[in-house]
């Protein structure tokens, strides 16, 4: 392969990777703090490409963005008030099931209102207008995800490790009951969780929205898979492991099928090889700590 | 300050606590002593908070001269009203530094400037945690670790500071650094609740005794009365 | 109840050979009897049941939380109609790539076919247990998943044993009532054996506490691994079924969706109920046919009333039932006042919300009255609705999430039909009916 292939796909790997990053920051915080796998969060993400595709037909494009954000956030909240905090207390495999349930729900829903017809979303051409550096041609948009998937990564990590509610959240996941001693509310901190990781999801739907601009009820459904995997890989439950995992998966994806294009039909199972080979060395992740079995 | 009537506390079939009447008056250092399993956690948790099947009468009269009874109160809210605990097993964060172990025991307060002199006041009364502000709690020792809960205690500026088992697992020259503690902090007006398997340490500092046996108070007294109590000296004092 | 059932095998035994009897009796009225539709329906039960009892039985009885149902369906569809294709139909199937030399001679007769499939499943079940059997609650679950995946990806690749995308057509529909409902009866009968012996009481051991279980010498892998393979194979036997019974199938049709419903099946019947599968089988096999008719445009207007008097009927009830419960709920909540306005505001809403049901089934029963009486109710209106597809899947999300949050165990919960505890209630049954004459 030619290096100017190599380094476009390797553009092409970073974009994906951050997107899947984003993602699996939702599913490690909500595991860190609740031991709880949210199976509806990959359809926030299709919940935030929705709304910035009817928010950007009426409003100017930041304000629709902060909207969508605002709005699949606000969602993500609603969705543990409703689904998930009634069962707090209740068998974990119920909590995974009503899960299940808002996921199926979400998509189908979409489905009745938004129909299944793919909806073009907006793409600003300068975006997409490629860029020719040398023999090189990448789209602005390459140069851009991951840029803003960065920032919104390192907000994050300033609100986890420099706030008192990031303290209230990194004291929830190993010690609830003594968090409570502390005067914590561990409702609002859980919502708050659930706040933060929506709003990540709705930005990687944004622009993936723009990347990939046909949207439908049922585009969160891969992609949060795989996020989820890559949370896994990562070492679930560490904001640090769901990036790596998110980067390490994107590439693995885009460099597999670029160097074996015959691998292309098998794009899909990566993931999940993925994370057997993971469960079976490395349970606890890449950057995983050990968790020991109290008896 | 605060009165337990009639206190029942079961979990499930077991009826750990059995009609406790007690009373802590400002400015004291009262102290429950019994053996392992006599009920003596359960009491504190269920004041902290922490414990479901509570019934009886736990009332509570704070800085605003309210009476209120806290039997189903949420623990945000017992700490809001200036109770805080140190729990059995120090329970600190391992992987929060020594530093946010004691932020976080001030996270029902605004008041920053206030929270930080807070702070420096705890480092001073335990130098070894200013050494070691930095560190990450799971990587001190267990004297440094009840420290640390002490101090995370206090940061919460409680009127009423309960310490469960603070001897627990520490050689007899921590304990005695930590009596020691206690005390200076009950001479500068902190009234306090102590839960002691130790018994000799525990009545040798307090004003107030009881004694608890199986979920029940079989004996009360003063620190120094009971310390010379012949029933308590065989029991818990090694004859 | 007081004092445990009283137990009379000879009479157990009799009643199960009576029941059998009048099963098959009323089989063949059905086979006589029913039109293509509803035979189908009644086909889709038996599957049906068969793949939930086998759900159930994995997760139920040994704790192990399977999301991965789809992919052994599509192995035992697949090799079973790998079998049951006559040779002839596969030259012509196989577009992408001839197929693979040895399968396209193999024929066998459906039996072999099912069995095969079964196999297979188990096998595959076998190879993905060694790895996962380690992995907490959670975590299997996603595994699975991944696994069944990756058996979807596999098919759709390997054109040369599956035709891949395209997907196979014309199979053979040998899988009529009695081929269903047999399979159904060996699911039933080997399930039930196997959970009322030694090794049932070693899973529900291993379920209720597995470290535990591993404490007193019981090899917990082993177990769950043995169940999840059994599981495992009558999941093939059911997807073998299914793909006779509907003919063509594809990778694609294996997908969440389908253990979704097979998992929604589970729930409502009862997680530790195996009678519970069954009837939740047939429950939610004829709602989701029933439930068609919103997909569908519709008229209301009271006249519907007179003419389906079902379809009135049943919404009467669920507007009652959910008035009821709202207004049970609003009472609840009267007890203990909200301060915030969010509270408030929920609590207005709940009062709303049952005000409205019990509106609605007023109505209902008023118009079911008027139309039982011959008179026509006034004044008359006509709203059209349109047909919404997907409505269905909507309100069976719905569903799930009610039955998870308000009634976790289900129908029935964990309890189990069994002939003692039929013949006691029938005996206290005629006892009170007895002395109530007095």
């Amino acid at each position: 392969m030619t290096s100017d292939l190599f380094i476009q796909n390797l553009f092409n790997a970073l974009t994906v990777g951050s997107l899947y990053a984003l993602i699996a920051i939702g599913y490690s915080m909500v595991y860190g703090i609740l031991r709880f796998i949210n199976f509806a969060h990959g359809d926030i993400f299709m919940v935030g490409a929705y709304f910035i595709f009817f928010a950007a037909a009426h409003l100017p494009w930041p304000l629709a963005a902060a909207v969508a954000i605002g709005g699949a956030s606000l969602m993500g909240i609603i969705v543990d008030r409703v689904a998930y905090r009634p069962l707090r207390e209740a068998p974990r495999i119920s909590a995974l099931i009503s899960a299940i349930g808002v996921s199926f729900l979400l998509e189908n829903l979409g489905l009745v209102v938004f129909t299944g017809l793919p909806r073009p979303a907006v793409q600003p051409q300068w975006m997409v207008d490629p860029i020719t550096l040398g023999s090189i041609r990448i789209l602005p948009l390459s140069f851009l995800v991951p840029a803003v998937t960065a920032i919104l990564v390192l907000g994050l990590l300033w609100i986890v490790y420099r706030t008192r509610p990031g303290l209230a959240m990194r004291s929830i996941s190993r010690d609830i009951e003594t968090t409570r001693l502390m005067g914590v509310s561990i409702d609002r901190i859980i919502a708050m969780t659930f706040g933060l990781g929506s709003a990540l999801a709705a930005a990687a739907g944004i622009m993936w929205a723009i990347r990939y601009p046909q949207i439908h009820p049922f585009i969160g459904v891969m992609p949060g898979f795989k996020a989820f995997i890559a949370a896994v890989v990562g070492g679930i439950g560490s904001i640090h492991g769901a990036v790596l995992g998110g980067v390490l998966l994107g590439t693995v994806e885009i460099m597999a099928v670029a160097f074996y294009p015959s691998m292309s039909g098998y794009r899909d199972a990566f993931a999940f090889v993925l994370l057997i080979v993971i469960l079976l060395f490395k349970p606890t992740g890449l950057m995983g700590e050990k968790l020991e079995d109290k008896i | 300050m605060l009165e337990l009537k009639d206190l029942h506390v079961r979990y499930g079939g077991i009826h750990a606590v059995q009609g406790v009447n007690m009373k802590v008056n400002k400015g004291d250092i009262v102290t429950l002593i019994g053996a392992n399993g006599a009920g003596k956690s359960s009491i504190v948790r269920s004041i902290a908070g922490l414990v479901r099947g509570v019934s009886g009468e736990m009332l509570y009269t704070g800085r605003d001269g309210e009476t209120i009874n806290l039997v189903g109160s949420m623990p945000e809210k017992i700490v809001k009203k200036g109770i805080a605990l140190s729990p059995e097993g120090r329970r600190i964060l391992p992987h929060l530094t020594v530093a946010e172990n004691l932020t976080l025991g001030a996270y029902s307060r605004v008041d920053k400037k206030a929270i930080e002199e807070d702070r420096q006041w705890v480092y001073s009364l335990f130098p070894r945690l200013q050494e070691r502000h930095w560190q990450k709690g799971g990587t001190l020792s267990g004297g440094e670790q009840q420290m640390l809960a002490v101090g995370r205690a206090l940061m919460s500026r409680p009127d009423l500071l309960m310490l469960d088992e603070p001897s627990l697992g520490l050689a007899p020259i921590l304990v005695e650094e930590i009596s020691a503690i206690i005390k200076a902090l009950n001479a500068d007006g902190q009234t306090i609740l102590l839960i002691e398997q130790n018994a000799y340490a525990a009545l040798s500092i307090a004003n107030r005794a009881y004694v608890l046996e199986v979920g029940a108070i079989v004996l009360e007294g003063s620190g120094q009365g009971l310390l010379h109590n012949p029933q308590v000296k065989e029991a818990y004092l090694g004859g | 109840m007081t004092g445990p059932l009283k137990h009379n095998a000879v009479r157990n035994s009799l009643s199960t050979l009576a029941f059998l009897v009048a099963g098959y009796l009323a089989l063949s009225w059905a086979e006589a009897n029913f039109d293509g539709y509803q035979t189908q329906l009644l086909n889709l039960v038996a599957i049906n049941a068969i793949l939930a009892v086998s759900l159930n039985f994995i997760y139920g009885f040994s704790g192990m939380f399977s999301l991965g149902h789809a992919g052994f369906m599509a192995i035992g569809a697949y090799v079973s109609a790998l079998c049951i294709l006559p040779p002839a139909q596969k030259e012509l199937l196989w577009l992408l790539e001839p197929i693979y030399g040895p399968l396209a001679a193999l024929e066998t007769p459906f039996v072999v076919s099912v069995l095969l499939g079964g196999l297979a499943a188990a096998a595959t079940s076998l190879l993905i247990a060694l790895p996962v059997m380690r992995l907490g609650g959670d975590y299997l679950g996603i595994a699975t998943l991944g696994f069944a995946e990756i058996i979807r990806v596999l098919f759709t690749n390997l054109a040369y044993l599956t035709n891949g995308a395209i997907g196979l057509r014309g199979i053979p529909s040998y899988a009529g009532i009695w081929w269903n409902y047999g399979w159904l009866a060996v699911t039933l009968f080997v399930v039930l054996s196997m959970l009322k012996s030694n090794f049932g009481n070693v899973l529900k051991s291993i379920r209720d506490d597995e470290i535990a279980a591993g404490a007193m010498g019981i090899n917990t892998s082993g177990y769950r691994t043995m169940a999840f393979c059994l599981g495992g194979f009558f999941a093939g036997v059911g997807g073998a079924l299914m793909g006779s019974l509907v003919t063509t199938i594809e990778p694609k049709m294996f997908n969440f969706q389908l253990t979704f419903n097979i998992l929604l099946i589970v729930v409502a019947g009862g997680l530790g109920s195996i009678t519970g599968s069954v009837v939740g089988a047939a429950a939610i096999t004829l709602l989701l046919e029933w439930l068609r008719i919103v997909e569908a445009p519709l008229t209301l207007n009271f006249a519907l009333a007179a003419d389906d008097p079902q379809l009135c009927a049943a919404a009467l009830a669920v507007c009652l039932a959910s008035g009821v419960f709202w207004l049970r709920k609003w009472r609840r909540g009267a007890r203990r006042p909200a301060a915030a306005l969010a509270g408030r505001l929920i609590r207005g809403l709940t009062l709303a919300l049952a005000l409205t049901a019990l509106a609605l089934a007023l109505t209902l029963a008023l118009a079911l009255a008027l139309a039982f009486l011959g008179l026509e109710m006034f004044p008359d209106f006509t709203l059209d609705v349109p047909g919404i597809p997907g409505m269905r899947m909507v309100i069976f999300s719905v569903a799930l999430m009610c039955i998870i949050l308000f009634r976790r165990e289900g129908l029935l919960g964990v309890r189990e039909f069994s002939w003692d505890g039929f013949y006691d209630r029938l005996g206290r049954l005629a006892r009170r009916l007895g002395s109530g004459g007095r």
